[in-house]
């Protein structure tokens, strides 16, 4: 049996994984796609304490970070392709329209 | 031992792929590592009794989001994007961030010693009724009300998408 601490690790090695590709990339679409990464990461720990505490709850609630997750996805790349129309680029350093 | 040997194939192939989809230089090859990151997610799903989750894993992640991602990523022209550097100026400073959140979640995590009892979904009760049967029920009676925020949440994403990716007429 695999213990819940592995789990536990796994999950937060990928959360920081995901913190440090939103960090450093300059391409949008790839900074949406760590945020996909990070909820994933949140949702293998949910799934592990859900069996381990023997309680489904858990995993009701990876079904509503999914659905969350998915609008999210949807959002974002909408307003991606709105700033497209406005500055072809992806490169956030050059996204700075709103400045004043 | 097996279980061990298995479960540390996974979690390895998870963090080299997810390693990978964030230093990829084209936005396509990290959407291929992602997809291989998800199906070794839901395979760890199915170690952990969550046969479900697994199927939706695949069926959402991989067949919805990463689809609409690629999708996006030939919708846009990118060939410009890929020439040039694909890090921030200050990245040394961002992975000293992430080394330190992952420095921080383990200890803190380290210090969890109470755990609540073990609840009623034990695995011969899930068993009993299937692990299917045990979800919606718990899904459409105690969770009724966040089911019914989420479907309204799902529907704010479907005419939030239409409106922002609608092309304005000039004048119009």
């Amino acid at each position: 049996m695999v213990p819940l601490s592995w789990y536990i690790v796994l999950s937060a090695l990928v959360f920081s994984i995901g913190i440090i590709g939103f960090l450093i990339r300059r391409n949008i679409i790839i900074m949406l796609m760590c945020i996909e990464l990070m909820l994933n990461a949140v949702n293998i720990s949910f799934a592990a304490f859900a069996h381990y505490m023997q309680d489904m709850r858990g995993q009701i609630m990876v079904f509503f970070v999914i659905a969350v997750a998915a609008s999210e996805a949807v959002i974002g790349l909408a307003l991606v392709i709105a700033l497209f129309r406005n500055k072809p680029t992806v490169n956030i350093d050059e996204i700075n329209i709103m400045k004043g | 031992m097996v279980p061990q040997l298995f479960f540390a194939y996974f979690a390895m192939v998870i963090v080299i792929t997810s390693v990978l989809v964030i230093t990829r230089k084209n936005p396509v090859h990290s959407v291929l590592w992602m997809l291989l990151l998800f199906i070794h997610i839901a395979a760890l799903y199915l170690f952990l009794n969550a046969e479900f989750l697994a199927v939706i894993q695949i069926i959402i992640y991989a067949g919805a989001i990463l689809v609409l991602f690629l999708f996006v990523i030939m919708l846009l022209n990118l060939k410009k994007e890929e020439l040039g550097k694909r890090f921030q100026r200050g990245w040394t400073l961002s992975i000293l961030i992430g080394a330190f959140s992952i420095a921080l979640l383990l200890s803190i995590l380290g210090k969890v010693t109470v755990f609540p009892p073990p609840g009623p979904y034990s695995i011969e009760a899930i068993q009993r009724e299937g692990s299917i049967m045990t979800l919606g029920r718990l899904l459409y009676t105690e969770y009724l009300f966040p089911f019914e925020i989420v479907s309204v949440i799902l529907l704010v994403a479907i005419i939030g998408a239409v409106v922002l990716a609608k092309k304005r007429r000039i004048g119009g």
